[in-house]
């Protein structure tokens, strides 16, 4: 895709190293917690490293949608995200009145960050249907 | 916004490929030009005044949007 090749590209090197990266360091802090090895601040910290590697995929997409040379993939991108964010608060927003009033069963905070995930495959057919173009970024 | 981007460009026989080659932007940006789905940006719509050597009221035009 002509101007576009090159943001794409870099972003899915970003993607491959911060999941490679995730599935290391969760497969290290999931091993080292059931050996009961760590305890104090170094638990927190190490409790809080596979969360990294997640904000930095949030800060790829970001970074695609500012590197994108396409005003028009960009503005797609941008109403993707605004869908996904949307979806996501609403939806935590709603769950956590849910759960407050003990009516649903309590949900891990960072399910919310996968359904962000799931809301920008959402947010192509939110496109679709709106303003008739799915084209997928990323 | 109404344009005659799908007409200049099929004078020159070009397809949506080859003007968005030329413009530097993606296919399915010429489409959604054309299709009256996106209007480009101000230094786009400049982008593609220069490549047919025309200017923007002769290429774009506001249509009902203009008239509010």
């Amino acid at each position: 895709m002509i101007g576009n090749a090159g943001p794409k590209r870099r972003y899915a090197i970003r993607l491959a190293i911060l999941m490679a990266v995730y599935l290391i360091v969760l497969f290290a802090a999931v091993t080292t917690f059931r050996s009961h090895s760590v305890s104090g601040p170094a638990a927190f910290v190490l409790a809080l490293a596979p969360a990294l590697p997640v904000i930095g995929v949030f800060w790829a997409v970001m970074r695609l949608m500012v590197e994108l040379d396409d005003e028009y993939l960009r503005m797609l991108m941008v109403r993707q995200t605004l869908f996904a964010t949307g979806l996501t608060l609403g939806c935590a927003t709603a769950w956590g009145f849910l759960e407050q009033f003990e009516l649903v069963i309590h949900v891990e905070a960072f399910y919310w960050a996968v359904l962000w995930f799931f809301g920008l495959g959402a947010g192509t057919v939110f496109n679709r249907l709106t303003v008739g173009t799915g084209v997928c970024v990323p | 916004m109404n344009n005659r981007l799908k007409v200049l460009r099929a004078e020159r026989d070009w397809n949506q490929a080859d003007l968005a080659e030329a413009l530097g932007i993606s296919r399915q940006s010429i489409n959604a030009i054309e299709t009256g789905r996106y209007d480009p940006s101000l230094p786009l719509a400049f982008k593609i005044a220069a490549l047919f050597a025309m200017s923007i009221e002769e290429i774009f035009n506001p249509g009902d949007a203009g008239t509010g």
